[in-house]
């Protein structure tokens, strides 16, 4: 795997800040070919919206108005922000829904029209909104050359037909590696159709147009140098990519030492934190046993290993902040695969001070597309009787353990690679349907072999 | 599985006896149901080996396949099985009434609509499968069938498709909607047997539920509900029937082989039949569920526009595959359908409402506080937006400017204006803005707004109308789905099974 070379830390940046570079041009040299569409799979942190946001600005510069489209809200107005930051005399469109209030990293640049009414947005050159408001416009009203589709793996197909009319060609971005799109209904009426409608919007669109150039960006800049080798070999085993910063180049420190208000536990908790600084990588396991999804034990040690991260004042180092950026409430996040196991860690966390208000507890859904400092992560299959699709699946897991600057711990009940052994994966194969892979039983064994390696027990 | 279903079913094993999950019916009951249960050959794919079908509980029609394997005698059921299904389903077609379909325009729907129960999804399956296979078939020709063979396949194809339909009850599988009401003491999959379930929420005479569910295990006393038969009965009983048959010489020796088949797979039938209608009964006893009456009309709506189809249209069958557009438009209806089933559910039961106040959507307490004539002068004109604050207990989830409805308060909109977090142990204060359903003037209608003491139901989940989701039509399907499709026109080869 490229990740393992041995080269030494000055040409590992080098080479891969050169990668980077050369594949970003690359693809800009696809949109100047007329390709009728361009794919751009990025892994975690790939600098995906930057190539977005470089997008946009050549083929609005090549002339005519550019579409981009996101998923969220909140994504719409980060685009909208990174655009108006680059650019400060592009004039950018932000197409909302009726009612909406423009955030403040959108409503402090002058060049930023919002508008819910795309008309009067005409003399804009690029127009931002969620997929879900240009699919609202009637037919007609608005159409171009170009549209640059963000996060297009979490689009589903029936969306991808809703906007198509509005533009020619079209440049997707996105991370095949996170979660698939969902729906409510589970019939497989549609299986092995091309035009499958719960399929995400590049599978669709690479199964009608085989010839689009698929690129690739090489470099991961949010994961670590340790952290790339487990999720490039559990989550992306053909493609691979490389870390942005050499080994030893990011570090935490803590500004206490192991003392606490309830010694009998933090000894275990310090164990981990420790592991956690010098490795990146932690397994934190608690006894074995069947639980409820709100595992009471597996909750309270997600909750303190947070209050501990915070009491012992720990601080990052990294190419970004050579002189050191605390880790505060703000920068770590606990992840989660329910909402309600989200519910009862944020009840716990209230419930230890104010110092831990500004910890983000989300499911993986809710997480797609964010970047922490430190990640706690609650394994989907801790405690469980049984390995279900939805607790099994690869992309679940991928955005639990890609979301960290510096390190990753996971939380779980002990014996979930016996509980994958019991519970092979049993989903029915259908004809016409592309094998994706990995399958989520092999990335959740991947992703636990390399784990045992830091374990530490509760 | 929920976590009060999971609660309903240890309880059910612990007290020995199923536990209501609903305290409503969910469905409509129609009049005049027609049960159907095919048995289908083991080994075969899909080959139809017997059906009990009828709408009278004492008087079940049996219709054999006396040698399955044979193609002609398959075609033969399906024209037999045709003769009692279409006429069923067409008498319906009959007496219509006028309903407004918006823009001061009515259009007609009939007054009644068929419902036919079959015993699982396993069986709904087999209906499918059957109305594929028959209703591309040519009348004419090399391997004509019998004209009312694809006529039953177009409808067959029909109800299979509006039981994909969250909330629809023209076809319903009894193991699902009694699944739906009871919960048993035992696994999902055991629950898919219709006798063991049946067996925990109304054992037969003399016997507690567990000795009635494991005597329903045993294939003598209580054969499969099909489509799969039981394996013994295969082997030891059919087989050698069917082995007769085909030797049988002479009228009279087939005649008795006949018999003796139509004998053997009746016995296999009507211990289902009798559950089938058991269970029709006990849903009837059930006092129907508030929206049960609207899904029921949309069914209606469904049954009417597809009669005239049939009718004036050109009446193809329904193509094998749904193209792109179809396909995405499809999943928009069902994802609409899904919702709207789930909301009215919540409305119409406590028990189901039970599972969001659980997940947090919605929540129950009483009225603390009310401001009925509070005026909202911030815009041009005032309006009347009195304010109430529930205190709950409930585990709550939704958010500032989250829109309700309460269940003893359809017609007015709620939305919540602050939720003020308890201590440990102390409840939740919510304060809620209303609009709607006050009456005109700027003092609120006696009644209309809650008082304090009262005890309310507030849910979060839209009950009301949702926008229709707009699609390209299908002859401008865009270029990443394929661009505009080829005109689909049945074809000899859609009668071809990639399997057959």
């Amino acid at each position: 795997m490229s990740t393992s070379t041995g080269v030494t830390a000055a040409t590992a940046t080098a080479t891969a800040a050169e990668l980077a570079a050369r594949a970003a041009d690359e693809v800009i040299a696809d949109l100047a070919a007329r390709h009728r569409a361009v794919v751009v799979d990025s892994p975690p942190g790939a600098g995906k919206s930057t190539l977005v946001v470089r997008a946009a600005r050549a083929l609005a510069a090549a002339g005519g108005p550019v579409m981009v489209v996101a998923q969220t809200n909140e994504q719409v107005d980060d685009l909208t922000d990174r655009l108006a930051r680059g650019d400060p005399a592009l004039p950018v469109g932000r197409l909302s829904a009726q009612g909406y209030v423009p955030s403040a990293r959108v409503a402090r640049h002058l060049a930023v029209t919002v508008s819910a009414s795309v008309a009067e947005l005409a003399d804009c050159a690029v127009v931002v909104a969620t997929a879900a408001k240009w699919a609202t416009l009637r037919a007609g009203t608005w159409s171009c050359a170009w549209a640059v589709v963000d996060e297009a793996y979490q689009m589903r197909s029936d969306m991808l037909l809703r906007i198509a009319g509005h533009f020619e060609r079209a440049l997707f971005v996105g991370d095949p590696g996170q979660l698939d799109p969902f729906s409510t209904i589970d019939i497989d009426r549609w299986a092995g159709l091309t035009w499958d409608p719960m399929q995400s919007a590049v599978e669709v669109l690479l199964r009608h147009n085989p010839e689009t150039p698929v690129r690739r960006l090489p470099v991961s800049w949010r994961l670590s140098a340790t952290a790339v080798p487990l999720v490039a070999e559990a989550f992306y085993p053909f493609q691979g990519f490389l870390a942005g910063t050499a080994p030893g180049e990011r570090r935490l420190e803590f500004a206490t030492r192991a003392l606490g208000s309830r010694p009998r536990v933090t000894g275990a908790l310090d164990e981990a934190l420790g592991l956690a600084a010098d490795s990146g990588w932690v397994l934190y396991e608690l006894p074995p046993r069947h639980t409820v999804r709100t595992d009471t034990e597996a909750v309270w040690a997600c909750a303190s290993l947070a209050e501990r991260l915070v009491q012992r004042g720990c601080m990052g180092y990294s190419e970004q902040t050579p002189a050191g950026a605390p880790v505060g409430a703000g920068r770590i996040a606990i992840g989660t695969a329910h909402r309600d196991q989200s519910k009862a860690i944020r009840a716990v966390l209230s419930g230890l001070g104010p110092a831990l208000a500004g910890v983000t507890v989300d499911t993986a859904n809710r997480l797609q597309g964010r970047e922490f400092d430190v990640v706690i992560v609650l394994h989907p299959l801790s405690g469980r009787h049984d390995a279900s699709a939805f607790h099994l699946e690869a992309g679940r897991l991928c955005v639990l353990t890609s979301r960290h600057r510096h390190a990753c711990i996971v939380v779980a009940r002990a014996g979930i690679p016996e509980l994958l052994d019991a519970y092979p994966s049993t989903e029915p194969v259908h004809l016409n349907v592309p094998a994706k892979f990995p399958d989520g039983w092999e990335a959740n064994q991947a992703v636990m072999a390399h784990l045992s390696e830091y374990k530490v027990r509760a | 599985m929920s976590t009060l279903t999971a609660l309903a079913r240890a309880q059910a094993r612990a007290g020995g006896e199923a536990q209501p999950l609903a305290l409503v019916r969910h469905l409509h009951i129609a009049e005049r149901p027609l049960v159907f249960i095919p048995l289908a050959l083991a080994g075969e794919a899909n080959a139809p080996l017997a059906a009990m079908i009828g709408d009278e509980a004492d008087s079940p029609r049996l219709l054999v396949v006396n040698q399955p394997r044979n193609r002609d005698e398959r075609f033969a059921f399906a024209a037999e099985l045709a003769r009692v299904v279409v006429p069923y389903l067409e008498g319906f077609a009959t007496q219509a009434e006028d309903v407004a379909s918006g823009g001061g325009e009515t259009r007609p729907r009939f007054r009644y609509a068929p419902q036919v129960f079959m015993p699982s999804r396993a069986s709904i399956g087999f209906a499918r499968l059957l109305g594929r296979s028959t209703r591309f078939r040519r009348t004419d020709g090399e391997y004509a069938v019998d004209a009312a063979v694809p006529v039953l396949g177009r409808w067959l194809s029909f109800l299979a498709e509006r039981a994909e339909h969250p909330g629809s009850c023209l076809l319903v599988a009894a193991t699902e909607v009694l699944s739906l009401h009871w919960a048993s003491g035992q696994s999902g999959l055991e629950d898919l047997n219709l006798a063991a379930l049946m067996a925990w929420i109304e054992p037969p005479g003399g016997l507690t539920c567990l000795q009635a569910a494991a005597a329903a295990e045993d294939p003598l006393q209580w054969p499969p509900a099909g489509p799969a038969t039981d394996p013994g009965f295969d082997n030891e009983v059919l087989a050698p029937l069917i082995d007769a048959y085909g030797r049988a010489d002479g009228a009279a020796a087939l005649q008795r082989a006949e018999a003796a088949l139509a004998r053997a797979l009746s016995a296999q039938l009507l211990p289902t039949w009798g559950l089938m209608w058991r269970s029709i009964a006990l849903l009837r006893a059930l006092p129907a569920g508030g929206h049960v009456g609207k899904r029921w009309d949309e069914d209606r709506a469904a049954f009417t526009s597809y009669v005239s189809y049939l009718r004036d249209g050109d009446g193809l069958p329904q193509p094998r595959r749904d193209g792109a557009v179809a396909a995405a438009r499809r999943l928009s209806w069902l994802e609409r359908a899904q919702a709207s089933y789930a909301a009215q559910r919540a409305f119409d039961d406590p028990l189901a409402m039970a599972e969001f106040r659980m997940s947090g959507e919605a929540f129950a307490g009483r009225v603390v506080a009310a401001e009925p004539d509070r005026l909202d002068t911030s815009g041009r004109r005032r309006t009347l937006r009195p304010r109430i604050t529930v205190e709950t207990t409930d585990p709550l989830t939704v958010e500032t400017g989250t829109e309700l409805r309460a269940v003893t308060r359809l017609t007015q909109r709620a939305t919540i204006v602050s939720v003020e977090p308890g201590g440990p142990g102390e409840p939740i204060r919510v304060v809620i803005e209303l609009a709607g359903g006050m009456g005109r003037s700027l003092v609120a209608e006696p009644g209309t707004v809650p008082e304090t003491g009262e005890w309310l139901c507030y849910c979060s989940l839209p009950l009301g109308y949702q926008p229709v989701t707009d699609f390209p039509a299908t002859n401008e399907t865009p270029w990443t789905h394929g661009g505009p499709p080829v005109p689909a026109l049945p074809a000899d080869e859609d009668a071809v099974e990639d399997w057959s």
